[in-house]
């Protein structure tokens, strides 16, 4: 998307991304995914819908996971975000992605980053989940191919191998 | 398959996941190019009216728009849209659909302007610019209320709504039977229109080169070929000079199969314009303009004997096939429906109408299961429906009727392939534990609780097709599978396929599959699928055909590829081709295992050539273009156990074992996972999603605070066993298993909680079966 063509108010905001620290004008009405997706790059974070009810869009901001189609991009300002590609690192997978490649928690793909940081925000503040409060954290993001078993599946493992 | 299979059967993990874990996969909406503008289509406000004028003034002055494109743009330039399954003997009008609506609107889907612009934030303002003039028409919704006399007519080709009528008889007469069984039974089933809700919407990028004349379109599709061939004789480009590319995909569901107006309408423009456009659903279009599943009213006749016998079936349906016919459209309620109607059973007659009727509503295709679902749930109550008839346990009912052992030829002409029906049916009461269960129900009734057990015993046809028999049908190609399998001198292999695997796994099954034909690691095998100009013309992937159908073309390929390979290694180990064995990767002469030559090193001298036998062309390369001889038919038990809480009505699923036989099982955790998707998938249409329109022909569930697709709260764990029984129809043995569980799951749940509601005096109540519609059955009863 070209912001510039816009015709809303620009702003500039500065927002620290997996790690990085990047500093744009942008329209006030930009959302924060059309920001991470096409000003950033970072076309891990999906759409699948515009009424925060599917959770594609999860990202971490400021250490919470968010629905990342229903803010604003300048709400992000001076904020730090973690999204599906800042994640593991050093050619290493998160634990969580490994539990959900080893679970075979994943179909389509289209849901899996945003399915994932909701788990990655959830397991840090919940390091020994029943399965039940696994169920519970992921309400907010639907999954079409998998039923959720292997995704359950996966959190649980994951979080076995975080504690360890 | 050589006996040293390493692969197949084990639970191999995906090769394409890395990218997706890692947020690396490259759907539709990241493509992203210089100059690049975006569309978005203004839908009509009614369900049925006359287009009197269109101002697109305002919205041509907001500044970052490019353009502003009405219906009379697009008459003709563009052909309307039209099915693909013509359906022989069944009297189908000629139904059109212009990509973008210029004289009426039939459905609130329909595309009444186009906006392209510089933004996309700027092209949703400029649609709210645009003035539209309509008179409005009468209305349509219900398939009842759309075949009687001085109901709104849709289009002028179809008087009284009739797309088409479409009738199977099979084996002898129902009349006939009925007076040797001595008792029927009659009973109106609605199965209710779904709406797919892949997770991805649908979208397209189109980029034209006008100076090669080439265009390029990566669209959400499921079998790219088949987009190919549609858009470029709707757009009148040669079909060479289109590129269809169908990139990562985010689900499909069959909701992807069809060629809609968006893909047209963005090619047909950035011909036009000289610039990329992309356009990509909402959420909110993806509802109303994607097509729908499902949406039949069926009356039942069901004859049976005092013992339980079900020996004639009798249907008569209404379809709704929404405002227009799209590409697979007719095939559904039909083919993929009534033929099946004999099931797994050994019922002696089938007599089967469907009407294909237009209303004002999103057109139905194909959706998971496709028409079969529809079969199975009509049949399995009607199993729980004589049982209850009869006083008599559902399980001894299906015990009388299940065919024992295939192959089995039905009454509906279909031949079944291979397996023991009746075995699989007792082996998923023994797993569920269906005795101690309705011991443990009875126990529950004497403390008021309500428990109930369901069954759900079924068969599909897979592995679609037979050419022969799907031209027959009517339909506009053949249902084969091509795949090009490509040795590189290292002795790596590429595998383009025609499938095309969006979520299945086929680019790890494939690989399994070459890898142990030719004795390679499976590292060593890519598969590559989706880009019409890399990939020989394909049919793609529903159906669940990809395994079958796909995964046999690459299974005879790799033997090609041995059989030439063969004789390479004879002739560089100086041997008769007829005394060359081969295990583990390599090539032995009998009786001299220190004679030995790798695959690899015979893929290169494929290329060096220099050593090659007399008369073998150099190189290493199979196509195989696979024609099925016949269909593959995976069958199964499921067994469901609810509970109905008493103070809010909500079943809860307290057990859910599913027993398929797919034949071979290729990658068990794949497979699996088909399971375990499917058979929530139909547990949503058993419990919780529910496609309305009022009566104006707005669809009021369109979005997903008003259409219920489960969460994970809402869902049980699946417990999934294979009995596996290879098929003789398919060189892998492969029968298929993307559809089971959704064809299986909605019956056995829908009777698990009627039977928790039977000793109530409730016999039936339309899915979905929310708390709210179980409330009102008990009311009615009067037992709250």
């Amino acid at each position: 998307m070209s912001s510039s063509t816009t015709n809303s108010n620009l702003v500039r905001i500065t927002v620290k991304v997996n790690g990085v620290t990047y500093t744009h004008e942008i329209p006030a009405r930009m959302l924060l995914v059309h920001y991470i997706r096409d000003v950033l790059g970072l076309t891990g974070t999906h759409v699948g819908c515009d009424t925060s009810n599917c959770g594609a869009c999860t990202v971490i901001l400021n250490g919470r996971s968010v629905k990342s189609c229903t803010l604003f991009a300048f709400m992000a300002d001076g904020g730090e975000i973690v999204t599906i590609e800042g994640i593991g690192g050093d050619g290493k997978l998160h634990p969580l992605q490994e539990a959900f490649w080893d679970n075979h928690a994943l179909q389509c793909g289209f849901c899996t980053p945003g399915m994932i940081m909701s788990l990655y925000d959830f397991l840090g503040r919940n390091p020994k989940p029943t399965e039940e409060e696994v169920r519970r954290a992921i309400e907010g993001n639907l999954c079409r191919c998998t039923g959720y078993v292997n995704i359950v599946k996966a959190a649980l493992q994951a979080a076995e191998r975080m504690r360890r | 398959m050589e006996a040293s299979r390493r692969y197949i059967g084990a639970r191999v993990k995906r090769k394409e996941d890395p990218r997706f874990i890692t947020g690396r996969g490259r759907y539709v909406d990241d493509i992203q190019m210089p100059g690049m503008l975006y569309a978005a289509f203004l839908r009509a406000s009614y369900a049925h009216a006359k287009i009197k004028s269109i101002d697109v003034s305002r919205a041509e002055r907001i500044p970052g728009v490019v353009g502003v494109f009405t219906g009379d743009y697009f008459k003709g330039k563009v052909a309307p849209l039209m099915t693909a399954w013509a359906l022989t003997g069944a009297d189908l009008k000629p139904i059109k659909w212009p990509v973008v609506a210029y004289d009426k609107v039939r459905f609130t889907g329909d595309i009444v302007a186009v906006v392209v612009a510089e933004d996309p934030y700027v092209a949703y303002d400029a649609l709210e610019a645009i003035d539209v003039e309509y008179e409005p028409l009468p209305v349509v919704v219900n398939v009842e209320e759309a075949v009687k006399p001085g109901s709104p007519q849709l289009h002028d080709e179809a008087p009284g709504n009739v797309a088409f009528t479409w009738r199977l008889v099979g084996g002898e007469s129902f009349d006939e039977v009925s007076r040797k069984a001595g008792r029927t039974t009659s009973f109106r089933l609605v199965n209710h229109r779904l709406i797919p809700s892949a997770m991805e919407t649908r979208g397209a990028v189109a980029l034209y080169n006008r100076w090669t004349g080439e265009l390029t379109l990566w669209v959400t599709s499921q079998n790219p070929h088949v987009h190919r061939l549609i858009v470029s004789s709707v757009l009148g480009i040669p079909e060479h000079r289109l590129r269809v590319i169908a990139p990562d995909v985010g689900g499909g569901f069959g909701s992807k199969i069809p060629v809609y107006p968006g893909e047209v309408i963005v090619s047909r423009l950035a011909m036009d314009l000289g610039r990329p456009i992309k356009w990509v659903e909402t959420r909110r279009e993806n509802f109303i303009g994607t097509h729908h599943g499902r949406d039949h009213v069926q009356y039942v006749d069901v004859a049976f004997t005092e013992k339980g016998e079900v020996l004639g079936i009798r249907v008569r349906a209404l379809a709704n096939m929404g405002a227009y016919l799209t590409t697979a459209a007719p095939g559904v309620p039909t083919i993929l429906f009534g033929t099946m109607l004999s099931g797994p059973y050994k019922i002696k007659s089938v007599d089967v109408e469907v009407r294909g009727v237009l209303t004002n509503t999103t057109p139905v295709d194909a959706y998971r299961g496709a028409g079969r679902p529809e079969a199975t749930y009509l049949l399995e109550r009607a199993m729980d429906i004589v049982a209850r008839e009869l006083g008599m346990d559902p399980a001894v009912v299906r015990r009388r009727n299940l065919i024992e052992k295939a192959p089995y030829t039905a009454v509906t002409g279909l031949i079944y392939d291979s397996g023991s029906y009746l075995e699989v049916f007792e082996k998923a009461l023994a797993m569920a534990g269906y005795d101690e269960w309705r011991e443990i129900q009875a126990k529950a009734r004497a403390e008021g609780r309500l428990i109930g057990i369901g069954i759900s015993s079924y068969i599909e046809m897979c592995g679609l097709a037979p050419s022969r028999i799907a031209r027959a049908t009517g339909f506009g190609m053949g249902l084969w599978e091509s795949v090009t399998l490509r040795v590189h001198p290292t002795g790596k292999v590429t595998v383009l396929t025609g499938s095309h695997p969006h979520g299945q796994g086929e680019e790890t099954s494939f690989a399994m599959i070459v890898a142990d034909e030719l004795g390679i690691p499976i590292e060593d095998v890519d598969v590559v699928h989706g880009d019409t100009s890399q990939t020989p013309f394909g049919m793609g992937t529903y159906g669940s055909r990809t395994l079958p159908v796909g995964g046999g073309a690459v299974a005879l390929a790799a033997r090609r590829i041995k059989d030439k390979a063969r004789k390479i290694a004879a002739a560089l180990l100086e041997a008769r081709e007829e005394d060359i064995t081969f295990s583990g990767g390599k090539f032995y002469v009998v009786g001299h295992p220190e004679k030995s030559i790798t695959f690899q090193d015979i893929a290169l001298a494929a290329y060096t050539a220099d050593k090659l036998p007399p008369g073998l062309e150099p190189g290493l390369e199979a196509v195989v273009f696979y024609d099925p001889e016949n269909f593959t038919f995976p069958y199964g038990t499921h067994v469901c156990v609810v509970e109905i809480d008493r103070e809010t009505f909500k079943p809860k699923i307290l057990r859910y074992v599913a027993v398929d036989d797919a034949g071979v099982i290729v990658n068990p955790l794949l497979a699996e996972g088909q399971v375990h998707g499917g058979v929530i998938q139909g547990l949503a249409q058993a419990l919780y999603e529910y496609a309305v329109y009022d009566e104006s022909g707005n669809l009021l569930s369109a979005g997903f605070n008003d259409y219920m697709i489960p969460t994970a709260v809402d869902v049980p764990n699946v417990e999934s066993y294979f009995v596996e029984t290879p098929s003789p129809h398919n060189p892998l043995g492969a029968k298929g298993i993307g559809e089971t569980g959704t064809i299986a799951s909605t019956p056995a749940i829908v009777n698990a909680v009627l039977d928790a509601l039977a000793h109530l005096g409730v016999k039936h109540i339309d899915m979905p079966l929310t708390p709210y519609r179980i409330w009102l059955a008990l009311k009615e009863k009067g037992v709250i």
